[in-house]
């Protein structure tokens, strides 16, 4: 690069990152926020796009989205659509992205069955107990998907939920431009 | 001059008769491996053993070590087959992890630590396999079961029972309960048998004892399986 070009370079620009929650419990963006003081660095290079930590209600173009949690039901489809026609890059992240995870365990149930029994004939219930039917609630999948089989994903980050310390790094490389590799210890499936 | 092979490059010495993954477990070196186990019969069937031998494939547990081998075992291209393969086992179980009491102590889950697996990446079947809870003391999770037949081995050839079996071909194999019902129950199984400690997977669990190890602290949370210093060795021995 010649001199002139390296005096006209812009300071770098920070990368958008947007997150959400599908079916998962955000256990992952808590151990995301476990990064704790390291967030403030992090927060010098990037900027939060939608994400449960801004409000922000539809995804921008982004250049990184961490999507937690598998699909369950329609609006999760719609989501995640959303989520990768506008990242760059699209990380699965945690157990449930990834595999389905827990709420997985319900797809040998059929979609009725199950609504029967933890609405109307599971123990616990309420006198009177309905199975909800607000028309606002999206409709349930008949099985729990994890989101590759759903969209394309780039990069997958297991662990129920990955360690701070797993996303650190990760997020790091891809920041940095580099294929994130998760390094010893860090790769855990629980 | 003794008999030797090259193993990735090292010299690993034989004794007449040794399969290629006897001979380099004995030199505490590591070939990938799920079915097999130092103490049975080679099986043969899961392949992750796979390894290149003159650049021609073969299983470790079951190839025989001769002389002037140079066998490829670690190579990137040889561990993206081992990844394939274990993700098609992920896929056809059921594996969640974060719920399953062999999570840390299981040989399938370590495997794809060490192979670097990062997605199961195939659609998952989510099959249906009920379990068999029957037994006072042990437990049968079916949807954890990779068909390694480790117990049927070791039920007939230890404890003489012949509990176990395979049933079926192709996808539709699955593991069988020698017993009219096909309930662990009725069988003269007990926890005290071999077959009962020798599941690599959380497929035959001892109750009650699922969580007196905390996770974290089990076999392979501070040393990778790789890193092993008897590969092969499992936590029941
Ligand atoms: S058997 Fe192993 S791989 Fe399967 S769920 Fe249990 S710990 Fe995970
Ligand atoms: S129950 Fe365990 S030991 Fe038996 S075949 Fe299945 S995985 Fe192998
Ligand atoms: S360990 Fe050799 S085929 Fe399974």
């Amino acid at each position: 690069m010649s001199d002139e070009h390296a005096r006209a370079a812009p300071p770098p620009r920070k990368l958008k990152l947007a997150t959400v929650s599908l079916a998962g419990c955000f256990g992952c963006h808590t151990s995301f926020l476990d990064i704790d003081e390291r967030l403030l660095p992090l927060l010098e290079r990037i900027e939060f796009d939608r994400s449960p930590l801004t409000d922000i209600k539809h995804c921008g173009p982004c250049d990184i989205g961490l999507v937690e949690g598998g699909v369950c039901n329609a609006e999760n489809v719609e989501v995640l659509r959303e989520f990768r026609a506008h990242c760059r890059v699209l990380v699965a992240l945690g157990a449930c992205a990834v595999n389905g995870g827990l709420p997985a365990q319900r797809n040998n149930i059929a979609l009725g069955e199950l609504l029967q029994e933890v609405y109307r004939t599971g123990h616990g219930l309420a006198a009177g107990s309905r199975i909800p039917d607000d028309p606002e609630l999206p409709l349930l999948l008949n099985q729990v998907h994890p989101v590759h089989e759903v969209v394309r994903i780039d990069y997958f980050l297991p662990g129920c939920p990955p360690s701070a310390d797993a996303i650190w790094d990760f997020l790091n490389a891809l920041i940095e431009g580099r294929a994130p590799t998760l390094g010893p210890g860090l790769l855990q499936y629980d | 001059m003794n008999d030797s092979f090259l193993l990735d490059g090292e010299t690993i010495p034989f004794s007449p008769g040794q399969t290629v993954m006897q001979a380099a477990a004995a030199a505490g070196k590591y070939i990938p491996h799920l079915c097999w186990h130092p103490d049975f019969a080679p099986h043969g069937s899961c392949r992750l053993c796979i390894v290149r031998i003159g650049g021609r494939y073969a299983t470790a547990c079951t190839v025989g070590a001769a002389r002037g081998q140079v066998v490829e075992n670690r190579s990137e291209a040889i561990d993206a087959e081992r990844r394939t393969l274990l993700q098609l086992l992920f896929v056809e179980g059921n594996h969640f992890c974060p719920s399953c009491e062999k999570s840390g102590d299981c040989v399938l889950q370590a495997t794809a630590y060490e192979m670097g697996m990062l997605t199961p990446h195939f659609d998952h079947f989510y099959p249906d396999r009920p379990l068999d809870a029957s037994h006072p003391e042990v437990l049968l999770e079916f949807n954890r079961c990779i068909l390694c037949e480790l117990c049927v081995r070791a039920s007939r050839d230890v404890d003489r029972k012949n509990v176990f079996a395979l049933a079926g071909r192709g996808l539709r194999s699955h593991l069988i309960v020698n017993s009219e019902s096909g309930r662990l129950a009725d069988t003269d199984f007990a926890a005290t048998d071999r077959a009962a400690a020798v599941c690599p997977v959380g497929a035959i669990l001892k109750k009650r004892v699922g969580f007196a190890m905390p996770i974290g602290k089990r076999t392979y949370d501070p040393r990778p399986i790789g890193k092993s210093h008897e590969p092969g060795t499992r936590e029941d021995e």
